[in-house]
C-alpha cells in the first residue's frame, strides 16, 4: 500500500515537472543558503582556530604593567612561577629600543628582545640560519644576537651575518644566527627584531624588568588550575593590587571565539531557516492548488475504494517527496556555494554528515509539516461533491 | 434468485439553509442477483441521489438500506470505502478516466485499493479489456480514445473488482447515438453473463434496454 502510494505521488510529481521545480526551489533556496552558510562559517571558525591554535595553545602570557613598588616581573618571579605544577617551560621577553649598526649603516630605534633557550625550543622552524641561544649564552650573558629578516635584508644585503659583529646600544655583540621570515601580520612577526639573551637584556638594555612571560603548559586540560596557581604566586608578589597583571590563556581564546563563531552559524543558520519555512509555504500552496485542481480524481480514487488514510498518505508523501528533493537539491547547490566561498576566502572546506542529516531531516519535517492540512483537507473531501465539480 | 439490495422506506432531505427539502420519500426497493433495472426520472427528481444512496457515496436520512447483506448505516468511512470497492462498479456519464494514464492502469486502478499485486492487477485488467473489445487500445491515453472507448475504458474499470452490481450514472450522455447504442449492447451482454445492473437515466429510450425500468419523479419511486 505504501508503495503503490508512493508511485502515484512520484507519478503525479513527473506529470507537472515545472509546477513541481517551481515548488521546491523554495526549499532548494532554504536549504541551500542553510548549508552555505553553516559550511562557510565552520570553514572560517576552523580556519581562524588553526592560526591561534599555531600561536601556542599550551601556553600562557603573563602581562605585567607593574605596580609603583614593583614595575614588572624579576627573575626571582620568574624562578617562583616555574615552581608551579604542570609547566614545561618558561619564555620571558625584555623589550627595549635601540640604535643599531652594521658596517657604518645604523637603523634607529630597533626592537631588541631578550628571551631564552626556551623561546627557540617551542618552535623549531624559528630560525633560519646559525644556532639559537644556549643555557651558556644565558649565564655568561654572552653578547650574542639573532637578526630579524628584515634587519638581515637591510642591513646585511648579500652578505653571511652569521659570525658578523653587530653594535646594539653601543656594545658590540656577535651575531649567531637568522630568523625565518615570519608570516604572521602584527602579534607574532619578530622580522624587526633582534633578539639577545634575555639575561644580558638585563644587564645591557637599561631595563629592569621582564615585560611578559611565557608559560608553556604539560597539560593543556589543567591550563585554568595552573591560571590559578600562577596568580597565587603573583598576587603575594604585586601585594594584592588588581591590575598589576594580566594572565592570557591561549586555549581560553580559541574557546570564546569558537563559542562566537557557533553562535554566529547559529543565527546564520536561524535566518536560512525563515527561507525554509518559506519554502514550506510553498509546499503547502502548491498541494492546495493541487487538491482544487484535482477534486474530481480524489472524488473519483474514494468511488473506486479509496480510503481517507490512503489519500492522506498519498498527498503527504507528495509533500515530503517535493521537500526531500528540494533538500537534496540545495544540499549540492549549498556545498558548491560553499566551495566556491571558501576557495575564495582561502579557507577549508568540508560539509558535515551532520550538516548533510540536518538539511535532509530539516526539509523532510518541512514536508511533513506542510503537507499535513492540504492532505488532510483532500482525504475529509466528500466523494459527491467533488464528483460533481466536473 | 438471491436478494442483494434492499431499500425500505427510505428518506433523504438536505438542508438549504433554514429549509429543509426533502429530496427521496419513502423509497422501497428490492433488486435481486442478475437483474438488469432502469431508474429513470427527470433532471432533478431525485435519481443522482438514488444513484449516491446505491453506490454508498451518501447516507439516507432515515431507512434501511442493505446491500449483500450488509446494513449500511452501521459501518464507518472505512468500511463504507471497502464496500464502494468490492459491491460496486461505477460508470459515469463523463467516464471520469484520470487523464495521464493509459487505458490498462485506469482499469487498474480500483484494483490499487483492493490491495492486489501489480503483476496480478496487469493480468485482471488485461483480460477485462479484451473483453470489452479493447485489446488494442491499452497503452493509449484517455484523449487518445474516442468516447465510446472511453466509456469502455470505463465499463472495464467498474467491472475488473467483479462488483455485486454495475451501477451506471447516464452512461450514454456524453455519446452520440450510435454509440451509445454500441455501449448499451455491451451493458445486455455483461448482464447476461449475470452480472446485475442498475442504470440511471432521464432517456426512455436507453431504459428500454433494461428488464425492468423503475420511474422516479419528484422523489417518488413507482414501478
Amino acid at each position: 500500500m505504501l508503495f503503490e502510494s508512493i508511485k502515484m505521488s512520484w507519478e503525479n510529481i513527473i506529470n507537472n515537472k515545472l509546477r513541481s521545480f517551481l515548488t521546491m526551489l523554495g526549499i532548494v533556496i532554504g536549504v541551500a543558503s542553510i548549508i552555505a552558510l553553516i559550511t562557510i562559517v565552520q570553514g572560517a571558525t576552523k580556519s581562524i582556530s588553526d592560526q591561534v591554535n599555531e600561536l601556542g595553545v599550551n601556553k600562557i602570557t603573563i602581562n605585567a604593567m607593574g605596580t609603583p613598588l614593583k614595575q614588572g616581573l624579576g627573575q626571582d618571579d620568574m624562578i617562583n612561577i616555574s615552581k608551579v605544577d604542570n609547566i614545561s617551560g618558561i619564555s620571558p621577553t625584555i623589550s627595549g629600543r635601540s640604535g643599531i649598526v652594521f658596517n657604518r649603516k645604523v637603523i634607529e630605534s630597533v626592537l631588541v628582545e631578550g628571551k631564552n633557550e626556551v623561546y627557540f625550543k617551542t618552535d623549531s622552524s624559528l630560525l633560519k640560519s646559525g644556532r639559537a641561544i644556549n643555557i651558556l649564552d644565558l649565564e655568561s650573558k654572552n653578547q650574542v644576537a639573532i637578526l630579524g629578516n628584515n634587519i638581515v635584508n637591510e642591513l646585511f644585503y648579500g652578505v653571511d651575518p652569521v659570525g658578523k659583529e653587530l653594535i646594539v646600544n653601543g656594545t658590540t655583540y656577535n651575531v649567531i644566527g637568522t630568523l625565518k621570515a615570519s608570516s604572521g601580520f602584527g602579534i607574532g612577526s619578530n622580522n624587526d627584531t633582534v633578539i639577545i639573551p634575555y639575561t644580558t637584556a638585563l644587564r645591557s638594555l637599561g631595563v629592569k624588568n621582564i615585560t611578559s612571560l611565557d608559560v608553556f603548559l604539560k597539560d593543556t586540560n589543567l591550563a585554568d588550575d595552573t591560571v590559578t596557581d600562577i596568580k597565587a604566586v603573583l598576587n603575594p608578589a604585586f601585594n594584592y593590587k588588581e591590575d598589576a597583571y594580566t594572565v592570557f590563556n591561549m586555549g581560553d581564546m580559541i574557546e570564546s571565539l569558537q563559542s562566537m563563531m557557533s553562535m554566529m552559524s547559529l543565527l546564520l543558520a536561524g535566518i536560512a531557516a525563515i527561507s525554509l519555512v518559506v519554502g514550506g509555504i510553498g509546499i503547502m500552496n502548491m498541494m492546495l492548488v493541487s487538491i482544487t485542481e484535482r477534486t474530481t480524481e480524489i472524488g473519483l480514487r474514494k468511488a473506486l475504494g479509496a480510503t481517507p488514510n490512503r489519500i492522506q498518505l498519498q498527498f503527504i508523501i507528495e509533500a515530503i517527496f517535493l521537500s526531500i528533493f528540494g533538500g537534496v537539491i540545495g544540499l549540492i547547490l549549498g556545498s558548491l556555494i560553499a566551495y566556491v566561498a571558501a576557495s575564495f576566502i582561502g579557507i577549508g572546506f568540508s560539509v558535515s554528515i551532520a550538516t548533510m542529516a540536518l538539511a535532509v531531516g530539516f526539509s523532510a519535517a518541512v514536508g511533513i509539516v506542510f503537507g499535513y492540512m492540504p492532505a488532510r483537507k483532500a482525504s475529509r473531501l466528500n466523494p459527491i461533491d467533488a464528483l460533481r465539480s466536473l | 434468485m438471491a436478494e442483494i439490495l434492499k431499500m425500505h422506506n427510505i428518506y433523504k432531505s438536505y438542508f438549504m439553509g433554514e429549509e429543509e427539502l426533502e429530496v427521496l420519500h419513502n423509497v422501497n426497493l428490492t433488486i435481486h442477483n442478475s437483474e438488469f433495472l432502469s431508474i429513470l426520472g427527470p433532471s432533478g427528481s431525485g435519481k443522482s441521489t438514488m444513484m449516491n444512496i446505491i453506490g454508498c457515496l451518501d447516507s439516507p436520512s432515515a431507512g434501511m438500506y442493505i446491500l449483500s447483506g450488509n446494513d449500511i448505516d452501521d459501518l464507518d468511512e472505512i468500511q463504507l470505502a471497502k464496500v464502494r470497492n468490492k459491491e460496486i462498479g461505477f460508470v459515469f456519464q463523463n467516464f471520469q478516466l484520470l487523464p495521464r494514464l493509459s487505458a490498462l492502469k485506469n482499469v487498474e486502478l480500483p484494483l490499487i485499493y483492493t490491495g492486489i499485486s501489480s503483476t496480478e492487477r496487469k493480468k485482471r485488467a488485461t483480460k477485462i479489456l479484451e473483453r470489452v473489445g479493447l485489446s488494442e487500445k491499452m497503452q493509449n491515453l484517455p484523449n487518445q480514445l474516442s468516447g465510446g472507448q472511453q466509456q469502455r475504458v470505463a465499463i472495464a474499470r467498474a467491472l475488473v473488482t467483479e462488483p455485486t452490481i454495475l451501477l451506471a450514472d447516464e452512461p450514454t450522455g456524453a455519446l452520440d447515438q450510435k454509440t451509445g447504442a454500441q455501449v448499451m449492447e455491451l451493458f445486455e451482454e455483461i448482464n447476461r453473463e449475470g452480472r446485475t445492473i442498475i442504470m440511471i437515466t432521464h432517456d426512455a429510450g436507453i431504459a428500454r434496454y433494461a428488464k425492468r425500468v423503475v420511474n422516479i419523479i419528484d422523489g417518488y419511486l413507482t414501478e
